[in-house]
């Protein structure tokens, strides 16, 4: 059992923290794991890529082209930036909360609504979570990362004690309870 | 007990574990966060020095009181700790010393992308290269080994895709190394001609013995599978190789300088056909084709990373074809933040059309659309000396249309250098010196502007405005950056002087000092005239109602910093709750 979990958003939205997360679930769950993450020079609003590998024995912390099992997209058009990584059989799990770039919020841009719609196709399946709103129910606009986690956490065969003790021990200490449910929300989505 | 670390968390634990007493580094992505994880060590003395030719003096001098030292930087900081770097080679080591360098293949975050093993063949001290993060940590204990052994410093060298992983790492314990005691030999230290002349000869045998040493220890590690193909290979390659070819055997070398030759050409002779995979400059292929190894040929690129699928094309092996993929879509450039305080003075700059000589950091950034204020990026510091090298050239006609510009913390590395040439050669360019009070585009590490220490202690401030004056500089003017008609005034006030002028901005990064958020704006909708003089900021936060062809403000986003009403000519931004 292997898996390759592709997980980006723009910077703030919190996908290091994740990736870090699910990596450190797979080591405790007796996997071996590596990832590898490349954060622009901005300090928010750039893109933000997190590889994360998981298997038996993983060598390169990078995913090759074409094998991403999971991707994970914080934000709702971000995944259309590493559709070379898609395959006949990956699974996209989409924040549909909406960043505008740069050059859409200046008018010079469109958002890309229809080429999303036609992209989700081709996947062979897509869970689409609206992270803020479960944020939001949680207590805490700043948790919406952690639902979409908790959305990954279901497809991954790792126990969910693991992952609250792990998430328990990742995040400030005040934010504990906020991200549990958070998680919790997204699990049971 | 086992840990997930980053591949710099590994190599600041290794130096804990190492027993390393000093550490001193200037921050660099992506070797940053090594000494911001170095500093949660207690038992260890850390420092972010102003460059990484004091960060790596710092440590020469830890090393001849006797401790075991380190000093951590990225590729392009090596070359401004070259100087020490060579005679360091010469003089050697008393407690250990490591130099930590970390290379950027793809400029992630770079001006270049050179190879650092280049120093180490240059230098003649070794050079270790690991492939993960528990060799990460266990190699930096193994280089300070290798450097009280040898007495050489020894360079770790690590990259983007190391440096930026994580991967499980197994902790040890903390070896508590005594002093050496201060080593006084002078033969050995001071580096006279006479004395430097002898120091050679031993740098030439020392290069010898690291060899068989390379040769026998358990750095190089034989991996036979089958005789048909055999690859030498080291640090994160080794990886894609592994991944790319599970049928090869692989010779993975962990000191790529000096090569383990016998340990190769005892591997060359157990595979029919020998390749070399590298990432950047052909370092070990050179070397192995001048020792007569017969090696096959890969087209293997120069520039950029390697991956898996990089790999297996050299080798002809059939990669995974991807389905699609989205031309055009809207970017998500690197942008100066909502309330950053350099955007004013940058807003100055590109309404007068000034030439800005340019320097690394956040500044960088005003590059970019719409501001468009930078004309040139070199590296740290030569903002200043080549708006000196503009003036000159034109005997100073271009001084009076052209900017140097420059962050504190890039001032301090190397710029304050800069400047003081311009005095004493008695330029008239400009320098503009955007104190922000922080190294902001690395993660915000204090420096002396700041007025802390790494570990928040409080340490004097250096007053910029005081030290140009005692330069002996008549023209220093202190303005408010968000104080954009102030900023053109002074701007074209300054340029027009046939003297050296520096303008000093005084707002700090909303990231160094958080007072400075405060009520967000917003843009009165029936005042709003469309001008977009708002828009031209670059301001995040400032967005564009196409339809209604208004300006408004996230006001998520906006930090209150006041800038756009100070462009806003029809006096339509307001603050909530302010009437």
């Amino acid at each position: 059992m292997s898996f390759n979990i592709l997980m980006f958003g723009v910077g703030g939205q919190g996908t290091v923290l994740s990736s870090d997360i699910v990596c450190e679930v797979a080591i405790e769950s007796g996997y071996d794991a590596k990832k590898s993450e490349i954060h622009g020079m901005a300090q928010r609003g750039g893109s933000v890529v997190s590889h994360v590998r998981i298997a038996k024995k993983v060598y390169s912390p990078v995913i090759s082209f074409g094998e991403a099992d999971i991707m994970v997209s914080f934000e709702y058009m971000e995944f259309l930036r590493y559709m070379e990584y898609v395959n006949s059989e990956t699974l996209l799990i989409l924040n549909t909360n909406k960043i505008f770039p740069p050059g859409v919020l200046s008018g010079k841009e469109e958002y890309p609504e229809k080429v999303i719609k036609q992209k989700l196709k081709l996947f062979k399946g897509v869970s689409q979570i609206d992270a803020l709103k479960i944020a939001q129910e949680s207590g805490n606009v700043k948790v919406a990362g952690m639902a979409v986690v908790g959305a990954l956490a279901k497809t991954l065969p790792f126990e969910k004690k693991v992952w609250k003790n792990i998430i328990e021990s990742k995040v400030p200490p005040k934010t504990v309870e906020s991200n549990i449910k958070a998680f919790e929300l997204g699990f049971t989505l | 007990m086992r840990k997930v670390l980053s591949g710099n968390e590994a190599i600041a634990r290794g130096a804990y574990e190492a027993g390393v007493k000093v550490v001193s580094s200037y921050p660099g992505t992506p070797s940053s966060e090594i000494t911001d994880f170095v500093k949660r060590y207690g038992e260890i003395y850390c420092e972010w020095a102003v460059n990484e030719k004091v960060a790596l003096e710092v440590a020469i001098g830890a090393s001849l009181a006797g401790r075991r030292s380190m000093t951590c930087m990225k590729h392009v900081g090596l070359n401004v700790a070259a100087d020490p770097l060579m005679t360091l080679s010469y003089t050697g080591v008393n407690g250990g010393l490591v130099i930590l360098v970390a290379d950027d293949p793809n400029m992630f975050s770079s001006q270049n992308e050179q190879d650092s093993r280049n120093y180490a063949r240059f230098a003649k001290v070794p050079l270790l290269e690991p492939s993960d993060s528990n060799e990460a940590k266990e190699f930096v204990k193994k280089a300070f080994e290798i450097s009280e052994k040898f007495c050489t410093p020894v360079i770790v060298r690590s990259v983007t895709r190391l440096s930026h992983s994580m991967s499980a790492v197994d902790l040890g314990e903390r070896v508590e190394v005594t002093s050496k005691g201060l080593e006084n030999n002078i033969p050995k230290w001071v580096m006279v001609p006479a004395n430097g002349r002898v120091r050679h000869v031993f740098v030439e045998e020392r290069l010898k013995e690291l060899q068989t040493y390379n040769s026998e220890s358990d750095l190089v590690v034989e991996e036979i599978i089958s005789n048909e193909i055999g690859i030498i290979t080291s640090g994160i390659p080794y990886q894609y190789v592994k991944e790319a070819l599970p049928e090869a055997s692989v010779l993975k070398l962990g000191m790529v300088w000096p090569l383990p030759l016998d340990k190769i050409v005892d591997f060359s002779k157990k595979v029919k056909k020998l390749y070399v995979v590298e990432e950047l400059d052909p370092i070990i292929e050179t070397e192995l084709l001048a020792k007569g190894l017969k090696l096959k040929k890969i087209k293997r690129p120069l520039t950029g990373e390697l991956s898996v699928d990089a790999v297996k094309k050299l080798f002809g092996i059939k990669v995974n074809k991807y389905k699609t993929t989205v031309k055009e879509l809207p970017n998500r450039p690197p942008n100066m933040c909502p309330g950053c305080s350099h955007r004013g003075m940058f807003y100055a700059i590109s309404k007068l059309k000034l030439f800005a000589a340019g320097d690394i950091g956040c500044y960088t950034l005003g590059l970019l659309p719409p501001l468009s204020a930078i004309n040139s990026t070199v590296c740290m510091g030569a903002s200043i000396s080549m708006a000196h090298g503009i003036d000159r050239a034109s005997d100073g006609e271009y001084a009076k249309k052209s900017v140097a510009v420059i962050g504190d913390s890039t001032f301090f590395h190397t710029g304050i250098n800069g400047l003081l040439n311009s005095v004493y050669n008695k330029g008239c360019s400009t320098v503009v010196i955007l104190d922000n009070r922080t190294t902001g585009m690395t993660g915000h590490q204090p420096n002396p502007g700041t007025g802390i220490t790494i570990r928040g202690e409080e340490s004097p401030r250096i007053n910029f405005e005081l030290l140009c004056r005692a330069f002996g500089i008549k023209n220093v003017v202190t303005v408010d950056p968000f104080d954009v008609d102030e900023c053109i005034r002074v701007l074209k006030e300054e340029t027009s002087k046939e003297e050296l002028s520096v303008i000093i901005t005084n707002r700090p990064c909303i990231f160094a000092d958080r007072t400075v958020i405060t009520n967000p704006y917003f843009i009165d909708a029936d005042k709003c005239t469309g001008c977009t003089a708002c828009t031209r900021l670059g301001c995040p936060a400032i967005t564009w109602d196409k339809k209604k062809k208004i300006a408004m403000i996230d006001e998520s986003l906006c930090t209150g910093c006041g800038l756009c009403p100070k462009v806003c000519r029809f006096n339509a931004i307001f603050q909530r709750g302010v009437k």
